[in-house]
Parts: C-alpha cells; sequence; structure tokens
C-alpha cells in the first residue's frame, strides 16, 4: 500500500514537473519575443520604447492566477494605446489620437495552455521583498469616495480609465485592475512605479499610506462592477 | 593602491544611478503622453481632463515662467506652484540634470525667454 502512495506521488509529482516545465517551453516559445521573461527591467528609455508587452518576469508577484487563465483563452487589450505608447499614436484634428491599424491582437492560447502557463508565471517571483513590505488592510471604501481620490486628489485619471470610456490612455485601463492584479503588488506600485520598473512613464505621486489603501479597496470595487465585467 | 582603485571602481558602478537621457528623448517618453507630440498640449489623454495641459509651443504663456519655474513643477508637480495636480512630478524618474536639461528644451518648443518672447 505504501509503495502504491509513494509511486503514485511520484507520477503525480512528475505531471506537476512536466506541467510546469510546459508552461515555460510555450513562454519561451511563443511570448518571449514580446515579453521580458527573466529580467532586469528596461533601464534606458531604448529599451524600454522596444518592449512590446508587459514584463512577464516577476509574473507571480504582479497576477492573480485566476485572470490569468482566463485572459490567455480570451485576451483583450488592457493598455489601450499599446506598448510603447508614443509608437501608436498619430496626430489627430482636436488631439493625439490612438492609431488602431497599429496595435496586433495578443495570441490566445487553449485552456490547457493557459493553465500550465499561469502555473509556470506564478512561480516568478524576484520581487517577493517589495510585496512583503506591504499590507492591505480589511477596510472598504465606497465607489464616489474612491473616484474622488482617484480623479480629484491624485489625478490618476489623466492616464488610466476608470470606466471603459473615461481617461486616459496612455496607461493600462483601471476598471479591470482588481480582478487582474495581487492587492500588495497594486500598493508597492502605487507607492513606487520605479521600484518596479525604473523608466515607466508613471510617475512617483508620493501617494500617502492612507491613500494608497483608498485607492486599491476602490480598484477592487470597481472591477466587481458589472459593466466592468471582463 | 591599486586595490583601492578597484575597490573604488567597483562601488561607483554599483550605484543605481541611470544614464542621463537627452531631454527630447524624455520628452518623447514622459511628456507627450498629456502636452501632445507636437508639444501643443494636444496629447493622447487629454479629452477627458479638468484642466488642460500646457501647450509648450505658446510663447506669450511660457515666457510668463522662470527656468526656476519650470524646474519646480517637472520636479514636484503642478501642486507645487499652484496649478493642477494632474501635472505629476517627476523627481523620481528624472535627475536634477535630465530636469534643468528639460527646461532649456521647453525654451526650445516655446522659442521664448523669461520675461520676454
Amino acid at each position: 500500500m505504501n509503495k502504491l502512495l509513494i509511486a503514485l506521488s511520484l507520477t503525480c509529482g512528475l505531471a506537476q514537473a512536466s506541467w510546469a516545465d510546459g508552461g515555460m517551453d510555450i513562454l519561451k516559445s511563443q511570448c518571449s519575443s514580446c515579453h521580458n521573461l527573466t529580467g532586469p527591467a528596461p533601464q534606458t528609455l531604448k529599451e524600454i520604447w522596444a518592449r512590446k508587452g508587459p514584463d512577464l518576469f516577476y509574473a507571480g508577484n504582479r497576477y492573480r492566477k485566476e485572470w490569468l487563465i482566463q485572459w490567455l483563452q480570451n485576451p483583450t487589450q488592457i493598455r489601450p494605446a499599446g506598448e510603447f505608447y508614443e509608437d501608436h499614436i498619430k496626430p489627430g484634428p482636436k488631439r493625439d489620437v490612438v492609431d488602431p491599424s497599429t496595435l496586433k491582437p495578443h495570441v490566445a492560447l487553449s485552456k490547457a495552455d493557459a493553465e500550465a502557463v499561469a502555473d509556470t508565471l506564478m512561480t516568478l517571483k524576484p520581487k517577493s521583498d517589495l510585496i512583503a513590505k506591504e499590507k492591505i488592510d480589511d477596510g472598504t471604501v465606497s465607489l464616489s469616495m474612491g473616484e474622488m481620490a482617484f480623479d480629484k486628489f491624485l489625478g490618476c485619471m489623466a492616464c488610466h480609465r476608470i470606466e471603459p470610456d473615461y481617461g486616459g490612455l496612455s496607461g493600462p485601463e483601471l476598471y479591470t485592475a482588481g480582478k487582474r492584479l495581487q492587492p500588495e503588488y497594486m500598493a508597492s506600485y502605487i507607492r513606487s512605479p520605479q521600484a518596479w520598473d525604473p523608466k515607466i512613464w508613471m510617475p512617483n505621486k508620493h501617494v500617502s499610506d492612507g491613500n494608497i489603501q483608498k485607492l486599491v479597496h476602490y480598484l477592487e470595487a470597481l472591477s466587481k462592477e458589472k459593466e466592468n465585467g471582463k | 593602491m591599486g586595490n583601492k582603485l578597484i575597490f573604488l571602481a567597483l562601488f561607483v558602478l554599483s550605484l543605481p544611478a541611470m544614464a542621463r537621457e537627452s531631454a527630447k528623448d524624455n520628452y518623447r517618453t514622459y511628456c507627450v503622453q498629456c502636452h501632445g507630440m507636437a508639444g501643443n498640449g494636444k496629447g493622447v489623454n487629454i479629452r477627458d481632463m479638468s484642466v488642460q495641459p500646457r501647450d509648450h509651443t505658446d510663447a506669450k504663456a511660457m515666457s510668463t515662467r522662470s527656468d526656476d519655474t519650470l524646474f519646480k513643477v517637472i520636479k514636484e508637480g503642478g501642486l507645487s506652484i499652484d496649478k493642477s495636480v494632474l501635472m505629476p512630478p517627476w523627481g523620481d524618474t528624472l535627475s536634477d540634470d535630465e530636469i534643468r536639461d528639460m527646461a532649456q528644451y521647453l525654451r526650445t518648443l516655446c522659442k521664448c525667454k523669461y520675461g520676454g518672447s
């Protein structure tokens, strides 16, 4: 009986290992031309201009696994102006506009591949020290108070959308952030975008601890709104 | 002596300082999103903003801002000179040298000097 259990656990262990390795195989063959899987983040403007998709080398510190599995099967545009945003805009009659002809759709994976890739991505956690510094309290914030902080006091709407057709375009949409991102990652990134991505075009606004909590609660509440469901 | 030099060189090389980027490249990366590809305040983000970004080609308006004021507003953000919160502080993104370069670059966009165009 014991031998059977050992054999079973060995088999399961091997299956688990090959599953994870399969995820890395897919990442290396299908994803690495646009995504950085090994780090470090871009250290110069030329490097960040060349980036075609988000860095994935700290994906396990960043994403929610259940969201990754769903999104990889049915990808949608998260950054309205793509990456690098300036390569995807053009002058318009009233203001610069996104040039959709320059944006390419993201490859879609099968359920099995999405699960394997998500499984591997969640093991990539080189920045756990930054995550460990954040603690999200149990509080909540009303959508109206959260929006007040986001829009009026902190000005985040300048670059981010908080509903499908409201807000700026050069940053990722944030009405889905609570579904996509781990709360401690959101807090850490708001505290210092440069600690994650030194050349990113999101500034450090020196947001207070209290407002960081408020923003994370707001983004989580926002992603639960029906019209923002994706 | 040799060892000390090597130690010093290693220490300097290990500092996290970023290379000094040109003002034109920094403008393209950080400013264009709101101030526009042409520097005219018509960036891709502006549609829903309650306060519109400064037109950097507006010589009349830009000549009312001293170089010190330009430095301050870039480094510390709009609120530091009683302007909009929508202009963020770039002090954690750009070095002081890069901010000074940027202030001079803005003068080339407006083709103006402080106190007169």
